[in-house]
C-alpha cells in the first residue's frame, strides 16, 4: 500500500513539474460570437518519466492443489517409505510418514490409493516379487491400523522391476527398497 | 546296459566331480567306433567336417550352404565339436550315396564327416538326405531322409544336429527346440519388458504379445497338446501386469489364444507346469503372504500346498511329478526346500552359506539348479536333487539368475545383468560341467529364458 502511494505521488510531482503553462491565444475581434473556450495547446512531447525499480515481496507459495497426489506427497512428507535389506518391518521414520499419509486419507475420505511394493536388485526376480508384496502389505496394514478403510487401499508388488535409482551401490539399493503410496483417485475435503 | 542304468551310473560319477571331457573309442566288434563321452568330459572338442550339402537345383543352392552352416554353428556352440574349416577339405563329394574317401578326411584329422544333399521334390517341397561317417572306423554312423517345405529348412538343420549329437554322445540333443524370453528396452529406471520367443540358436526371434510392457518369467508346458487333426500347440505360462497387478496367464504360441489363470483376488506369481502339463503350480499372495498352490486345468480347482507365514515361492516339480522344490525364507533367509506333490514332508535342501533362490528341477531328475547369492556375487549352481549334496557353482557375476535346463539336462541358460545405471541383461548358456560359458545372440537386451522340450 505504502509503496503504491509513494509511487503515485512521485509520479504526480514529476508530471506537474514538467508541464509548461500554455501560451496566451490572441483574441480576434468578433462582435456577437461568444468567446470560444480556450483551446489548450497540445502538451509538448516529454521523455517518459524515470521509473524507479522497487523490489516486491516473493509470492507466498500456496502448495499443491489440495486433495491431489502432489498434495498427498507434500503433506505426508513422502509418498514412499523405505526398508532395510530383505526386510518388511516399518522403521520409526516410516511409521511417522505413514501416520501423515493416514491423516491425509482421513481428511480426503474419497481418495483411493495403490501401494506398490519394491525391492532392490540384489535378489532374484520371483523372491523379490514376494518381498515387494510383503512391503506393500506392511504399509496397508499400518494405514488400516490408523483408521483408513481397507477397501480404499489396494496393494501390488513390482519386485525389482521399478527401480528409481539405477546405480549399483548401497545408497541406490536403499532408495529402491520401498513401498510407494500412489493416489489413484484424489479426494475432496 | 540299459539307458536308465547308464544314466544312474553317470549321475553317480557326476556329483561333486571335476568333470573332464575326453573322447573315447568304444570297441564294437572289429571296429573302434567314435563316441564322445560328454559326462566324463572332453578338454578337446572332436574335429568334424561339414561340407555344404549337395544341391541338384538352383533353387536349393543357398539352402544347401545355409543348412551346413547352421548345423556347424549348432555343433560348435555345444563345445563338444570343432567344425573344421571348409577350405581344408580335400575330397569334394559329388554323390553322397557313395562312401567318402576316408583317407582324405583322415589327412585333415576329421573324426567324423557329415555329407548331405537336398532334392527339390516339385513345388514347395524339399527332401534332405544326410549320412554321418566315422572316418576312422570307416563306417556310416547314421543316415536319414527328411522332408519339409523350403521355408522350414532350419528345423531340418536342427534335427540333423540333434541326430549327430545323439549318435556321437549317446544322449538326446537339444537343438530342435525354442526359447521363450523377455526382450528388454529402455533405461534401467523405465524399462519395457516384452514376451518373446526364438529358436534355440537365436534365429527367428519375435514378439508374442503386443502392447504389454511388463511381462516376466515365461515357461513352457513340457508337453505338446493336440489341437484338431495333425495340429499340435505349445503352451506357455507367464506373468503380466496388464490388469494392474501381477497375474498368471496361459497362452498358446501357435494361435496366440490366451487366458488369465483362475479367478483369484490376489496376486499370482512364479508359475510352472507339471510334467504332464495338466496342472500349474504357482504362488498366490494374500495379505502380503505368498503360499504355493496347484491349479488343475481340467477341473479348474485350486489346492493350497503351503500354509506358512513365510515367503513360499518359485515351485518346480520333479520330472516324475512326485515332488516339488521351492524357495522359502521360513528359516530366516531364502533357502531351498522340497515337499511331496501334496505339500507333505517339507524338508530343507540347501545348507550352504548365502541365499538360495529360483530352484529348477532337471528334466533328468538328478539335479536341481538354483541361483545363489553370497558375498555380493550371484551364481548359477546345481546340487543333488534328493539330498542337496554335492553343490557346484557354475557361474559367478554381479547378477546371474533364473536358470533353465536344456531338454537333455546338460546345459543351462540364465539371465546375466551387468552392473550400474547402464546395466544390461543378456541370456547366457553354460554346460553342467561349468564349461562352455556363452552369450546367446538376441536382437536386444534379454532376460528370463525358458527352454522348451524338443519340438515334435
Amino acid at each position: 500500500m505504502n509503496f503504491k502511494f509513494i509511487l503515485l505521488s512521485v509520479f504526480a510531482i514529476t508530471l506537474s513539474a514538467c508541464v509548461t503553462a500554455p501560451e496566451p491565444v490572441p483574441v480576434k475581434q468578433q462582435v456577437v460570437a461568444p468567446m470560444p473556450a480556450p483551446v489548450p495547446e497540445p502538451e509538448p512531447e516529454m521523455p517518459p518519466p524515470p521509473v524507479a525499480e522497487i523490489p516486491i515481496e516473493e509470492v507466498v507459495p500456496r502448495g499443491p492443489e489440495p486433495g491431489t497426489s502432489e498434495h498427498f506427497k507434500y503433506v505426508s512428507g513422502d509418498d514412499r517409505v523405505y526398508f532395510d535389506y530383505n526386510e518388511h518391518v516399518l522403521s520409526p521414520h516410516a511409521r511417522e510418514v505413514l501416520r501423515s499419509q493416514a491423516n491425509w486419507l482421513t481428511r480426503y475420505s474419497g481418495a483411493i490409493i495403490v501401494v506398490g511394493g519394491n525391492a532392490d536388485e540384489r535378489g532374484t526376480r520371483e523372491y523379490n516379487l514376494a518381498l515387494g508384496a510383503r512391503r506393500a502389505d506392511a504399509v496397508k496394514a499400518f494405514l488400516v491400523s490408523q483408521g483408513v478403510e481397507p477397501g480404499r487401499i489396494t496393494t501390488v508388488s513390482y519386485g525389482k522391476e521399478r527401480p528409481i535409482d539405477g546405480r549399483a551401490n548401497e545408497e541406490a539399493w536403499a532408495i529402491n527398497r520401498n513401498a510407494h503410496s500412489a493416489v489413484l483417485v484424489g479426494g475432496i475435503s | 546296459m540299459s539307458r536308465a542304468l547308464r544314466l544312474k551310473e553317470i549321475l553317480g560319477k557326476m556329483v561333486g566331480a571335476a568333470v573332464l571331457f575326453i573322447c573315447v573309442f568304444i570297441p564294437i566288434q572289429a571296429h573302434a567306433q567314435l563316441e564322445i563321452d560328454i559326462v566324463h568330459g572332453a578338454p578337446q572338442p572332436v574335429p568334424v567336417a561339414i561340407p555344404d550339402f549337395l544341391s541338384a537345383h538352383p533353387e536349393t543352392d543357398q539352402i544347401a550352404k545355409d543348412m551346413a552352416a547352421v548345423i556347424a554353428a549348432n555343433l560348435e556352440r555345444s563345445g563338444l565339436f570343432d567344425v573344421l574349416d571348409q577350405s581344408l577339405y580335400i575330397e569334394q563329394q559329388t554323390d553322397t550315396d557313395y562312401q567318402p574317401r576316408f583317407s582324405d578326411w583322415r589327412l585333415i584329422n576329421a573324426k567324423a564327416l557329415l555329407s548331405g544333399k537336398i532334392v527339390r521334390e516339385g513345388e514347395g517341397r524339399l527332401r534332405v538326405e544326410f549320412r554321418l561317417w566315422d572316418i576312422y572306423a570307416k563306417q556310416q554312423l547314421d543316415g536319414k531322409r527328411l522332408a519339409t517345405t523350403p521355408d522350414n529348412w532350419r528345423r531340418i538343420a536342427h534335427k540333423i544336429s540333434d541326430y549327430i549329437y545323439q549318435r556321437l554322445t549317446g544322449e538326446d540333443g537339444y537343438f530342435d527346440s525354442r526359447i521363450v524370453f523377455i526382450s528388454e528396452s529402455g533405461p534401467k529406471t523405465n524399462r519395457r519388458k516384452r514376451l518373446s520367443i526364438m529358436d534355440a540358436d537365436g534365429a527367428n526371434a519375435r514378439n508374442l504379445l503386443a502392447n504389454s510392457d511388463l511381462v516376466l518369467t515365461p515357461r513352457f508346458s513340457p508337453v505338446f497338446e493336440d489341437k484338431g487333426v495333425r495340429k499340435k500347440v505349445q503352451l506357455i505360462t507367464y506373468l503380466s501386469w496388464e490388469t494392474g497387478r501381477p497375474q498368471v496367464f496361459l497362452q498358446e504360441i501357435e494361435t496366440g489364444n490366451r487366458e488369465l489363470l483362475g479367478n483369484f483376488s490376489g496376486m499370482t506369481i512364479s508359475p510352472r507346469f507339471s510334467p504332464d502339463g495338466r496342472k500349474l503350480i504357482f504362488s498366490m499372495i494374500k495379505r502380503g503372504n505368498s503360499d504355493i498352490y496347484v491349479f488343475d486345468r481340467a477341473s479348474r480347482s485350486t489346492t493350497r500346498l503351503t500354509t506358512n507365514q513365510a515367503i513360499d515361492v518359485s515351485p518346480s516339480f520333479s520330472p516324475d511329478g512326485r515332488n516339488i522344490v521351492f524357495n522359502s525364507d521360513r528359516g530366516g533367509s531364502p533357502q531351498l526346500y522340497i515337499m511331496g506333490a501334496n505339500g507333505s514332508n517339507v524338508k530343507r535342501l540347501s545348507f550352504g552359506e548365502g541365499r538360495y533362490t529360483a530352484p529348477v528341477w532337471s528334466p533328468r531328475g538328478d539335479l536341481i539348479a538354483f541361483t545363489k547369492s553370497h558375498n555380493g556375487q550371484f551364481h548359477i549352481g546345481v546340487m543333488a536333487a534328493e539330498t542337496g549334496k554335492g553343490e557346484r557353482l557354475l557361474t559367478s557375476s554381479y547378477l546371474d539368475e533364473g536358470p533353465t535346463w536344456s531338454p537333455n539336462g546338460r546345459v543351462l541358460l540364465f539371465s546375466r545383468e551387468t552392473r550400474g545405471q547402464n546395466g544390461r541383461s543378456s541370456i547366457w548358456s553354460v554346460d553342467l560341467t561349468g564349461r562352455n560359458l556363452r552369450k546367446l545372440p538376441t536382437p536386444g537386451a534379454a532376460s528370463d529364458p525358458a527352454w522348451s522340450p524338443i519340438l515334435p
